[in-house]
Formats: C-alpha cells, sequence, structure tokens
C-alpha cells in the first residue's frame, strides 16, 4: 500500500503532522473542534467559515484556533 | 428606579454591574457568583483551544451567550496589532461587535498604554466595533477616546487586580461632568464600597473580576457588589445635601425645655 505523504503545519503553536492534501476542515473534524463555538485563523487571516471547506493544507501553515474563556 | 437603565452602544441592561469571568476556583463557581451578582454583561478572554485536552470545560456551557451578554475582552494585549487581531478573532466567533478593549503598558502595574488604545479604538470604531474602552483616569485622554469613537470610557479605579479602590476622585468626576458617554469604572476594586463610591461619583456602571472572585466567600461577594451598586447609583439620583464645615441640629432647637 502507498503511505501517504505527510506535511509539517503549525497548529496553536505546536508543529503538526498532517497527511498531504488533508483540508482544514478535516483537520477540525478530526480534532473534534465545535467550529460554532470557535474563530480560526490561517496564515494569518482570519477564515470565514462558509469557506473552509475550499482551504486546503500546505506544508509550514499556521493555524490559530481560539475560544472564549474565564477572564476579566 | 425601575426604567434606570445602562445603555452602551444603543443597547439596555438590567444592571450595572459587570463582572469578569477569570480568576475563579472553577467554571460552576464563576457561574454560580455571575448569577448572584445580577450582572447581564461579563468580560471574556479569547484564547487558543486546548487541542491536547479536548474534556476541558467550555466557558459558553457553563454561561450561556444568549442569556448574558459576552464582553470579549484583549486583556493581555501590549500592542495595538494584538488586541486588534484579538478583537476580529473575537467577532469572528459569534459576530461580537461590543467588546472591551485592553492595551496594556507595563506587566507590573498593568497601566494602560494609552497611545496605543487610542490607535485601537479609532481603527475599531471604523470597522464598526462598538468599542469600550479601558483608560487611565486622564480626562484629557478619555476626551480623545470619545473623539475616535469609543462607546464606553472605562477608566481605572486602580490597578488592575489591587484592591486598592478609587484612587483619584477628582478625576473621575471631571471626566463624568465632560462626557456623555457612558463612563465605568473598571480596575482595581477591592470592596463593596468602592462600588458604591464609584457609583454616587456619578458613573454608569463598574466592572468587577478580582474582589469577587478573590474573596474569601465569593458568592456573598458577588451580592454584595450587587447591592452596593445599586445602593450607589440610588444614592447618586437622590441627590445628596451639601458639605458643610460646622454642624447642623437634626432636631428643632426650637421647644427645648
Amino acid at each position: 500500500m502507498k503511505k501517504t505523504k505527510k506535511i509539517k503545519i503549525k497548529l496553536n503553536g505546536k508543529k503538526k503532522s498532517v497527511d498531504n492534501d488533508s483540508y482544514l476542515h478535516e483537520l477540525i473534524n478530526d480534532l473534534k473542534i465545535p467550529i460554532k463555538k470557535v474563530a480560526i485563523e490561517f496564515n494569518r487571516e482570519i477564515v470565514d467559515k462558509k469557506k473552509i471547506k475550499k482551504i486546503k493544507l500546505r506544508n509550514n501553515d499556521v493555524i490559530e484556533i481560539v475560544h472564549f474563556i474565564g477572564g476579566g | 428606579m425601575i426604567k434606570d437603565k445602562l445603555t452602551v452602544a444603543g443597547k439596555k441592561f438590567k444592571s450595572r454591574l459587570i463582572v469578569g469571568t477569570g480568576k475563579y476556583k472553577n467554571m460552576s463557581e464563576c457561574a454560580k457568583a455571575i448569577k448572584l451578582s445580577g450582572a447581564n454583561i461579563v468580560t471574556v478572554a479569547v484564547r487558543r483551544v486546548n487541542i491536547s485536552d479536548k474534556n476541558k470545560p467550555l466557558l459558553m456551557d457553563y454561561i450561556d451567550p444568549k442569556k448574558i451578554t459576552y464582553l470579549p475582552n484583549t486583556a493581555g494585549c501590549f500592542t495595538s496589532e494584538d488586541a486588534l487581531r484579538t478583537l476580529r478573532l473575537a467577532r469572528e466567533i459569534g459576530g461580537w461587535k461590543l467588546v472591551k478593549l485592553e492595551v496594556l503598558g507595563d506587566k507590573k502595574n498593568l497601566f494602560p498604554d494609552m497611545i496605543e488604545t487610542l490607535k485601537s479604538t479609532e481603527v475599531l470604531s471604523k470597522e464598526g466595533f462598538k468599542v469600550m474602552v479601558y483608560c487611565n483616569d486622564d480626562p484629557l485622554m478619555a476626551k480623545r477616546l470619545e473623539n475616535v469613537g469609543a462607546s464606553a470610557i472605562m477608566p481605572l479605579a486602580a490597578p488592575i487586580g489591587s484592591g486598592l479602590g478609587i484612587l483619584n476622585k477628582i478625576n473621575i468626576k471631571i471626566i463624568r461632568n465632560q462626557t456623555k458617554l457612558p463612563l465605568i469604572i473598571d480596575a482595581g476594586l477591592g470592596e463593596a464600597s468602592d462600588a458604591t463610591i464609584a457609583m454616587e461619583l456619578g458613573c454608569d456602571g463598574v466592572l468587577v473580576n478580582t474582589a469577587i472572585a478573590k474573596a474569601k466567600k465569593p458568592f456573598d461577594m458577588a451580592l454584595a457588589f450587587k447591592n452596593a451598586v445599586i445602593a450607589g447609583r440610588q444614592s447618586y439620583l437622590s441627590g445628596r445635601i451639601d458639605k458643610t464645615l460646622m454642624g447642623n441640629p437634626s432636631s428643632p432647637t426650637k421647644g427645648i425645655i
């Protein structure tokens, strides 16, 4: 069986290896992150959730996923 | 008093007490304290989702954003760039336009960097945000914030989390007299009477976090702040007596035996 090529991305400050040709929304789904309760930044640009399915991951992409937590 | 509501950016709120959601032992303690405080607005921080521990409780599971207004805050930001990035992300989470801007300038005293704050207020206002601005108790700076489109002026009483109470009542009074914008004391309160004083100075509201969250009995303190804000507002609206140097007897002097 042919082994899927991997690429390296940075997710919330940590390096992560993902399949080449995978999509951002697949990554979010795999992590079981409730998309309605978060905001996503892709290479410093805010992701429009309606268009998230079009975003393909490439080597060295930087992703930030944030939500609300307790604060003053 | 029933119709006396806090109005910020055209929205009306029954309670004049805004509370922070940080520093509590856990989320359920936080939720109960908020309920007891009667607050309609809570400040929240924007942080990275914990990817490794997905079972960590979510704020939204404890405090329903449909019932309580979330006020995203830029606490921890030291540059205009970081603050703008944070609030743009906050807006994306769920369409929040009413935000609290806080750009700090010093890690020890946590005083706001007013140059960065002013810059950010202008940019955010132009982008359609309704910006409630944490600032120094400086009337000139407060005026400048108003001029660039701030939706509320939020001067500190004292450094964040210090519990020192209102250090400069005169400046707060001057800011009160010069602006029609909502004036909300933010940061530095230590006990319920500090909130009463703020309201008696004519402030429209107070924002409290540490004084409730770190009190020995947070639930009782939440209730104390709720009552203190109501008392202070009522006192302010009632019109206090003039101060005099000498005594003035309460009982008639006529007819003394």
